[in-house]
């Protein structure tokens, strides 16, 4: 049970580190990102090439998809996204979609279309026991890695002079850029940094959600659940709604495998009837 | 009468033996040509599928002509994404506009069943180079499938268990068709051979973690899991299984070939070593056929070969063989007839056609993955000989 | 010139100037304008002019629906929906199985179809009355996600994935066999679709429509008027129900199948993708989007099968870069004043 349980708790925070830059995008500068899993898709490609074709290790590989994400991040903000924080979300959806598409069949032509895989170092396979209860080292290595990146986002945000310095220019564009803060430079960062955290989750998540071209469009949807459950208002919300959804889904999954598909639907819909701003948000 | 002058007289003449010599080379032109419709997916997440057929397709035409009975052979690639409607909508255009005088690909059975009742009005043989249920040959007289079909497979697998000690085994399937189709086979044949079935699990189709399902399998302790998930979804399956220890606490792993895919068993890992599969292709087949047929499918596509792949193969040469048969003729009726009870030598080995189902029939091989050269292929080592499809065979 | 100057803007300008009598209002706004009738005209002059793609027609005519009911209730009601292929799909398989079980005249199972799909659409409207954007977009799709899922388990009623066979449908009104080259099903989509557009058209005119409208631009301030909101969109969210039921049962009915992507994701983004590009909020953006989005789909598909998805997405970032009202003024400047107030604003 409690193998289940923490099972649930690897599969959410996983779920948190490739949903977080989108919880950034959309909650804190409102933007609708659809092409966020293209970042996540680049990350986990990236690692795959560097290992299998260049046989780097795979601990080394997870900083340099951070930054090869990040970097295409960055890319992208300036040279596109710059253009698009001022329109309509409808234009955004049409925009980002449209980026996706792109990455697919760019990433299909290429890789290839079939599925991609890493290759785990012999350290971070098989399982530790603990009494009874048998512990996967990869998903407690992904317990680890991503409740650390957790723990430091907040710490960014909260903490430093560049989270303030965001925080303003989220709530106030032009106040904020009255005050001298450089609003665009705080955007493109942020958004390559969140293109970064995706790559990362892609790197991490391959192994374990598999990696294709069609990626992006396949995890859309669980990263629009886990930051609408979460509520757009903070990180906290969508970490602990991922958690909450990694646990039910896998918990329920495990109990009454009949229902398998529809309890994280269920649990979304109901979470919205009862709280339509999510679960976790506060009042603006 | 003006036409009575010379001049013009012979001008008419001239025209007239033009168009007299014109006129039938006009015609011979346009029935030289012999159109195939290729309908695959293309894009979407069964891309690769389309990609491996399109590629094996191609390299027969480039190997073996492009000319058959004095005809030339026209393939036409069409993508239809996955969806049914798209496919029906372009399978018609095909016959409405193209005239094409074949229909073949079909990745899944949907695209298929939504096909059929058009090759059935309008007489072309449909040729089904991928999809697996049982029943698509049965929605027209018009289907001949060069696939296979998911209980064919999967009674073999069956009855290396019963044979190989396994008393109690639990089933894994993804829910939809076909994960029913062989989950049911399966069930059937080891409850027949002595076996039981302790624990049937069906996972969602749309499902990025097998953990739970696992952690069942590991509760319940079987000597034996059988597994079916579409091939893409194979090696993330096969991680997880290993993750949790499955493979040293005692439970076999055995399942059908699209789970250790040719497409993806080498970058699985050594994860994969060892699982026992039976299906009806492997790039690993010892045999000269399949040798040149790898190879130059390496050369042509850059990757190695699967059983999508030579589906796509052994359907067009049934096109030639037939267009051969019928000496050119593009009669739906003739065509079909003259594919049924055709065998040849396929890359995977000795293969006919039903006479009645128009099913394929062919051996079922027994695999273990294991190191070739430094790559993981599924390595043959017992064989079922000549395997008709066993639902159409039981009624 | 100023006779060929579109009725509306003629309005717009009196309006300014000397206030109308409501009544009048209305009257004017739902004149009917040269473009929308050479609109239809060439819809229908198509049945004799492209007589070979007429099955692709058929295919445009019908998202064309869908698209249109969706702009119902995101043009005017300001509702974002990313599953509206729920009612899409159940309206295709009620048609499905109504034809399989013994109704086998279409135009009797379009009807039943649109009521079921609407039923569904009433009980589900409660869900999407409360909460933000992104809120109703994640309602929606959880609805639409379930529904799949459900047709897939059941079976042994809608097939699962294998899709439903058996699906035989019948001569239209007993008389119009559906033929090979899809002319049949092309006239009887179009014509659907027709009188479908123009109840819509008489619905958004209606004072109800404008109610509407002002409920999409302030809800607060068209609640103290005294405009019920919650009634209103439940109406509006029921009869776009309807009308994505009978676009579905139209798919149905002319491709004689029914499988599990009526449900599908792709099938609800792919309709707000066609809404976004033609444009929300004057009913014709459906129409006009689905056009261009099936005719660039099917030349980029037939020049490049794998990869024409990468020109698709091209395209779309383009079309919003280089601003895609630009290009729809040039396309459609005489709806140009309803279009400045298409679209969803920032929330």
């Amino acid at each position: 049970m409690l193998t289940i349980l923490f099972d649930g708790v690897a599969y959410g925070m996983l779920l948190f580190v490739l949903a977080a830059g989108l919880a950034v995008t959309l909650g804190l500068m409102n933007f609708v990102n659809l092409a966020h899993g293209a970042f996540a898709m680049a990350g986990g490609y990236a690692t795959v090439v560097l290992m299998n074709r260049f046989g780097l290790p795979f601990l080394a590989c997870l900083p340099l998809a951070f930054l090869f994400s990040a970097a295409l991040g960055l890319a992208a903000e300036r040279l596109l996204y710059r253009h698009m924080y001022e329109r309509s979300h409808l234009d955004q959806v049409l925009f980002s979609i449209g980026l996706v598409f792109m990455a697919i069949a760019a990433t299909d032509w290429l890789m290839g279309s079939q599925q991609q895989s890493v290759r785990l170092p012999a350290w971070l396979q098989g399982r530790i026991m603990f009494g009874e209860v048998g512990i996967g080292i990869y998903r407690l290595f992904i317990v680890v890695i991503c409740g650390l990146m957790a723990l430091g986002l907040q710490w960014v945000l909260a903490k430093t002079r560049f989270g303030s310095q965001l925080r303003a220019a989220v709530d106030d564009r032009r106040v904020a850029r009255g005050l001298g803060i450089p609003v665009g430079k705080v955007f493109a960062i942020t958004f390559a940094f969140g293109s970064g955290l995706a790559g990362l989750g892609g790197a991490l998540g391959a192994e374990i959600v598999g990696l294709d071209p069609t990626f992006p469009l396949k995890f859309m949807l669980y990263f629009l659940i886990v930051v609408t459950v979460g509520g757009t208002s903070s990180l906290t919300g969508p970490l602990l709604a991922a958690l909450l959804l990694g646990v039910a889904d896998v918990m329920g999954k495990y109990l009454v495998p009949q229902l398998g598909a529809f309890i994280i639907y269920a649990m979304m819909l109901a979470v919205l009837m009862i709280r339509p701003q999510g679960l976790f948000a506060r009042g603006r | 009468m003006i036409l009575s002058s010379g001049f013009s007289r012979r001008a008419l003449i001239a025209l007239g033996s033009a168009a007299a010599l014109l006129a039938p080379a006009l015609v011979q032109a346009q029935a030289q040509t012999v159109k195939i419709g290729l309908i695959l997916p293309m894009t979407g997440p069964f891309a690769s599928t389309g990609r491996q057929i399109e590629a094996a397709a191609k390299l027969y035409m480039a190997q073996k002509g492009a000319t058959v009975a004095g005809k030339t052979i026209e393939l036409i690639v069409k993508d239809d994404t996955g969806t049914p409607d798209v496919t029906r909508r372009i399978a018609q255009e095909l016959l409405v506009n193209d005239k094409v005088s074949f229909l073949a690909g079909f990745g899944l059975t949907p695209l298929a069943f939504a096909v059929a009742p058009l090759a059935t009005q309008s007489k072309t043989p449909l040729i089904v180079m991928a999809a697996a249920t049982s029943s698509i040959t049965e929605q027209s007289p018009f289907v001949v499938r060069t696939s296979f079909t998911l209980p064919q497979v999967t009674i073999g697998i069956a009855d290396w268990a019963a044979k190989n000690g396994v008393k109690k085994a639990m089933t894994l399937v993804s829910d939809y068709g076909p994960g029913i189709d062989a989950e049911k086979a399966f069930k059937d044949r080891l409850t027949a051979a002595g076996g039981e079935v302790v624990g049937e699990v069906r996972i969602p189709l749309r499902n990025p973690d097998f953990s739970p399902f696992l952690q069942r399998v590991a509760d319940t302790k079987p000597d034996a899991l059988f597994v079916f998930v579409p091939s893409g979804a194979g090696s993330q399956f096969m991680k997880q299984f290993v993750e949790r220890g499955l493979d040293k606490s005692g439970v076999r792993l055995i399942a059908t070939g699209d789970v250790t895919d040719d497409d993806i068993v080498d970058s699985m890992g050594d994860v994969a070593l060892g699982t026992i599969t039976t299906h009806h292709y492997s790039a690993a087949h010892p045999s000269a056929e399949n040798k040149a047929f790898v190879e130059a499918f390496r050369k042509a596509a850059n990757t190695r070969p699967n059983f999508m792949a030579v589906g796509g193969w052994d359907g067009m040469h049934l096109i030639y063989e037939a267009l051969k048969k019928t000496n050119g003729a593009t009669d739906g009726t003739a065509l079909v007839e003259a594919m049924k009870g055709m065998a040849w030598t396929s890359p995977r080995g000795p293969i006919s056609i039903d006479a009645k189902t128009r099913d394929i029939v062919q051996n079922v091989y027994v695999r273990k993955v294991e190191k070739v050269d430094g790559q993981l292929y599924n390595v043959e080592f017992s064989t079922f000989e000549a395997v008709p499809d066993p639902v159409k065979a039981a009624k | 010139m100023a006779k060929t100057l579109p009725a509306a803007v003629v309005v717009e300008t009196q309006a300014a100037a000397e206030p109308l009598s409501p009544a009048a209002f209305l009257v004017a706004k739902s004149a009917w304008r040269w473009p929308e009738i050479l609109f239809w005209l060439s819809a229908f002059g198509l049945i004799l002019l492209l007589p070979n793609r007429h099955l692709l027609l058929n295919e445009i005519a019908i998202l064309g629906l869908f698209a249109l009911s969706l702009d119902l209730i995101l043009g005017y009601a300001g509702i974002v929906s990313l599953g509206h292929a729920a009612f899409f799909g159940v309206g295709a398989y009620a048609a499905g199985l109504l034809a399989k079980h013994g109704i086998s005249e279409p135009v009797t199972g379009l009807v039943l179809s649109g009521a079921i799909a609407g039923c569904v659409g009433l009980l589900t409207s409660f869900m999407i009355l409360r909460g933000t954007d992104l809120t109703r977009l994640m309602v929606t799709l959880g609805v639409a996600l379930i529904l799949h899922e459900l047709a897939n388990r059941l079976d042994w009623l809608t097939g699962g994935a294998d899709g439903l066979l058996g699906v035989s449908v019948g001569p239209i009104l007993r008389r119009f066999d559906f033929d090979f080259a899809g002319t049949t099903a092309y006239v009887y989509s179009l014509t659907t679709a027709f009188l479908l557009f123009l109840l819509a058209r008489r619905i958004v005119h209606s004072p109800f429509g404008l109610s509407l409208k002002a409920l999409k631009d302030n809800r607060l301030r068209a609640a103290t008027i005294g405009i019920a909101p919650n009634r209103r969109i439940v109406a509006i969210y029921t009869l776009a129900a309807v009308y994505a039921g009978m676009a579905g049962a139209l798919l149905t009915q002319t491709t004689q199948f029914v499988s599990l992507e009526v449900l599908d994701f792709a099938r609800s983004a792919d309709a707000l993708l066609v809404l976004v590009i033609g444009g929300s909020g004057y009913l014709y953006g459906g129409l006009i989007g689905a056009i261009a989005f099936k005719l660039m789909k099917d030349t980029l598909s037939a020049m490049t099968p794998a990869y024409w998805i990468f020109w698709m997405g091209f395209i779309l970032v383009i079309l919003v870069l280089i601003g895609r009202d630009r290009l729809m003024a040039a396309l459609a400047r005489p709806f140009a004043p309803l279009l400045r107030r298409l679209g969803a604003r920032r929330s």
